[in-house]
């Protein structure tokens, strides 16, 4: 069984997100802050006129926030018909992976990060890391 | 019965618009006699009213529609042509139907309408008793015409005796159709429209509204162009126009939801056996569909709890000396750009004391708090959650939805609620409404360069503080802001302070926003004001709503997102409950009395910093006590002080400041009157001041009257007589009468 992800890079580890749940994928919008939000939420932003809020997921994965001179891209996915905007480095590409190249997350892997990753895709030359998205935007 | 009316109430409109149609188009028939599209919808009428009479049993009706369709059937087919004796006998068969309709409008019933002679008119055409072979006035369509003329009373036996003649409208007929559709819905008036598209009309107008801001701006910026400026000017009012009538689009009045509340009336009026009259006024008051959804369960709610807890029995009534049957008015109104909703009943009323004691139980207020209400405050506790007055759960009301739930509904949507009751009378629920929820006009501010949006509505006015005036002008309450607005004590609230976030203004200057919400005013700190606008509002995923601060977002004129603030829940979070809930009564009440009152008065510190005065004539002596004489009696602390028992009232916990370090010796000021004393046990006696009371404002936390200046500090005014409620609620009913009007004079 063959399942075909979209790509992208956080902190040099690449996850994935079927590509049935992406919309879109954006660069450089302006962010309204949400003063009082959780820290994970990274702010609004509008899509032609409608609006989103952005999800920072590093912050969701325990990863180091962005530095100022770092510009995130968006990846627009829809979780339960809404749109939410992912915070992610940089953007990969489309890539099919087979249900038996999968292996669970290892046990050794802890905290936040192990309900937000599936698993991995063992890929030729990395790891590719199947990302939850409903949980990765709930949480 | 109430359902089978609504039915019939819909089947009469219905029928009358039909019919209205039907007269036209049997005219319009004898011009084209041979048009199957007017034929045909001649016959769909007359059948729909055929169908519904007969499953409402009006037989006559029945009877006569009956004939007809068979007619028209026959005419439709083509089995027949139309000639003027058969437009007769239609029209005379529309008439009688009109006459049973409206008997039936008036009656309920067919009375008295004789319809054997248009039943024997139409029969004896269709019998073909009437000649109708000559086809004098179908000029291109006679072939099969004759041939039929005497099928006797079975003429659906025939339908498929003939094949459709498909070629047989001639090229003028194909012309008279493209006619005959704009002239009727002229004639209508009025047409339906899918609800999604007006939803998707509304959001372009949305999105319209903010490009043409956006335009504007730009255009008033360019200034070299005037041309630009004066298109600018147009779209800005083309624009606000198409707004208002799309928004006008959607207006639906109030009887749609109204329409169905006869019969949840009716229906818990029989299980409850009351006997209730539904009055209804002001059913064609207009507002915005989707808030029309969204007061429904709200008003059904309160209609229900209106016959369940408001109106008596029959058997009450009667006692009480009021006809059996109790009246529930619904009542719409517009009023102010809102639309005001009243469910009134004539019942028993609610008894504040009841709901008093109702609150105390469950907690919700002590006995000292309530001692401070008005009736009318006390009232507005039925919307407290955790509250029920229904004495027994019935399978009516009481079903876990609540007062509370109703009042955090209306308030989602930018509504208020409150009640009014008098004892024996009956008991009033007013709703304020917005028209419409889409679009409102607001003040866009800055803070910590963030934008926000605050809803005009909420707004009173705006105050601008240079430097050296904040400076002098801008006082604190121990640490609570407060600006003098107009000789009245304005507390202060910093936005960057409730958002946990950095102001940018470092000049000094400060930038206030009087707002107003529940009742109460305060002042919104902000950085900077940047303008006023319509705004569309964006709705937030319930995560960020869940914060309580924002109701919304928007999208402004550069594109950038704005969260909307919202001021009932800011001024929940912000401002004391109580404060909150006594402010409508009294504030206004301690406004007025800006006192001027030569009084002396015992300054004393209830920690925290905080500084309370007690006019000094309530004051008998001062005292220091052992912390360890306190005794409990029951729930309460009393000491042993000269041969009596003195209740004890600790005035930091009475005022909410918790300074209380326990220290071994107890301050205490006892006051007196007659043989009843109780002890207030305070921090500190600072000082006993003689002055003019010189501001009185209404920051009002339970238990004080206010705040006054005196020596330039401000000092918190103990309402005595609810402290001394607190300690003893039975003091005033022994204490000897002049010591009240002492008080008053006092206080």
């Amino acid at each position: 069984m063959s399942t075909r992800l979209v790509t992208f890079t956080l902190d040099d580890r690449v996850y994935g997100v079927d590509v049935g749940a992406v919309q879109e994928v954006l660069r450089g919008q302006p962010r309204t802050r949400i003063p009082l939000a959780p820290t994970s939420v990274a702010g609004l932003i509008n899509l032609r006129g409608q609006v989103l809020s952005a999800v920072d997921l590093r912050e969701q994965l325990g990863l180091a926030a962005y530095s100022a001179d770092q510009e995130p891209m968006l990846v627009v996915i829809r979780v339960s018909g809404e749109p939410v905007a992912l915070l992610v480095d940089s953007i990969g590409s489309v890539v099919d992976v087979e249900a038996d190249q999968f292996e669970p997350p290892p046990d050794t892997l802890a905290g936040v990060a192990r309900d937000l990753i599936l698993g991995a895709y063992k890929l030729e030359d990395q790891l590719l890391l199947a990302l939850d998205v409903d949980r990765a935007v709930a949480a | 019965m109430d359902e089978m009316d609504e039915i019939v109430q819909e089947f009469l409109v219905e029928s009358h618009e039909n019919l209205d149609q039907l007269d036209r188009d049997l005219v319009a028939l004898e011009q084209q006699p041979g048009s199957r599209d007017l034929l045909a919808s001649i016959f769909r009428t007359i059948h729909t009213i055929k169908g519904t009479s007969g499953f409402l049993a009006f037989g006559r009706l029945e009877a006569v529609t009956h004939v007809g369709e068979n007619l028209l059937a026959r005419l439709r087919d083509g089995k027949m042509v139309m000639t003027p004796p058969t437009t007769d006998a239609l029209l005379a068969m529309v008439d009688v139907v009109r006459e049973l309709l409206a008997s039936i409008e008036a009656t309920g019933g067919e009375g008295e309408v004789d319809v054997e002679p248009v039943v024997r008119r139409v029969t004896a055409v269709l019998d073909g008793e009437e000649q109708p072979a000559a086809p004098q006035h179908a000029p291109a369509e006679t072939p099969e015409a004759q041939p039929e003329a005497q099928p006797k009373a079975q003429p659906e036996a025939q339908p498929e005796a003939q094949p459709e003649p498909v070629a047989e409208p001639v090229p003028e007929l194909v012309a008279e159709h493209a006619t005959e559709p704009a002239r009727r819905n002229v004639a209508d008036s009025s047409i339906r429209v899918d609800v999604d598209l007006l939803d998707t009309l509304m959001r372009l107008v949305g999105e319209l509204v903010l490009t043409r801001n956006q335009i504007v701006r730009q255009a008033g910026a360019q200034a070299a162009v005037p041309e630009l400026a004066g298109a600018a000017q147009r779209l800005n009012l083309i624009a606000s126009e198409l707004q208002e009538g799309v928004m006008k689009t959607r207006m639906q009045p109030i009887d749609h939801l109204w329409s169905k509340l006869p019969r949840v009336v009716r229906d818990l009026g029989a299980a409850l056996d009351k006997s209730v009259e539904l009055v209804m006024e002001g059913r064609e008051t207009e507002l915005d569909r989707s808030l029309l959804e969204s007061v429904k369960d709200p008003l059904t709610h309160l209609v229900r709890n209106a016959v369940d807890h408001g109106l008596e029995s029959a058997a009450e009534r009667l006692t009480a000396g009021k006809p059996a049957q109790g009246v529930l008015t619904l009542r719409a109104y517009h009023e102010g750009g809102q639309v005001v909703v009243e469910v009134c009943d004539d019942g028993a009323g609610i008894d504040p004391d009841r709901i008093a004691a109702k609150a105390v139980e469950r907690g919700l207020r002590t006995p000292a708090q309530l001692a401070t209400m008005t009736h009318a405050d006390v009232l507005q506790l039925i919307f407290t959650a955790g509250f029920s007055t229904a004495a027994a759960v019935t399978n009516v009301s009481g079903r876990g939805v609540g007062m509370d739930v109703v009042k955090t509904n209306i308030e989602a949507m930018g509504g208020t609620i409150e009640v009014e009751s008098v004892l024996g009378r009956g008991t009033t629920c007013r709703l304020r409404i917005p028209l419409t929820l889409a679009i409102v006009p607001a003040l866009t501010v800055e803070c910590a360069g963030d934008r926000y949006a605050i809803p005009q509505v909420s707004l009173l006015e705006l105050v601008a503080l240079d430097a050296d005036r904040a400076a002098s002008e801008v006082e604190d309450v121990n640490g609570a802001s407060v600006y003098r607005l107009r000789g009245a004590l304005l507390p202060l609230v910093r936005l960057a302070d409730v958002l946990g976030v950095e102001s940018d203004r470092s000049d000094g200057h400060v930038l206030i926003a009087v707002l107003q919400a529940e009742g109460k005013r305060f002042g919104l700190v902000i950085d900077r004001v940047l303008s006023t606008e319509e705004i569309v509002v964006k709705p937030l995923t319930s995560r960020i709503k869940e914060l309580g601060t924002y109701s919304g977002a928007t999208i402004l004129g550069d594109g950038r997102v704005a969260l909307i603030l919202d001021v009932q829940a800011l001024a929940r979070r912000v401002l004391s409950a109580e404060a909150l809930e006594r402010a409508t009564g009294q504030a206004t009440a301690v406004e007025t009395t800006v006192a001027s009152d030569h009084l002396r008065m015992l300054v004393v510190g209830i920690g925290g910093g905080r500084r309370v005065a007690i006019p000094l004539s309530s004051v008998t002596r001062l005292e220091s006590i052992a912390a360890s004489a306190v005794e409990q009696v029951g729930s309460r602390e009393v000491v042993q002080y000269r041969g009596a028992i003195l209740p004890l009232l600790r005035l930091d916990r009475h005022l909410g400041a918790f300074g209380g370090q326990d220290s071994d010796e107890l301050t205490v000021v006892v006051y007196s009157a007659g043989d009843r004393s109780v002890a207030i046990v305070v921090e500190e006696i600072v000082d006993i001041v003689d002055e003019d009371a010189q501001v009185r404002s209404d920051i009002d936390d339970h238990g004080l009257l206010g705040s006054a200046l005196v020596r330039d500090r401000i000092v918190e005014l103990l309402d005595v007589r609810a402290a001394i409620l607190a300690a003893d609620p039975g003091f005033h009913d022994h204490a000897p009468l002049e010591s009240a009007p002492e008080l008053a004079e006092a206080l």
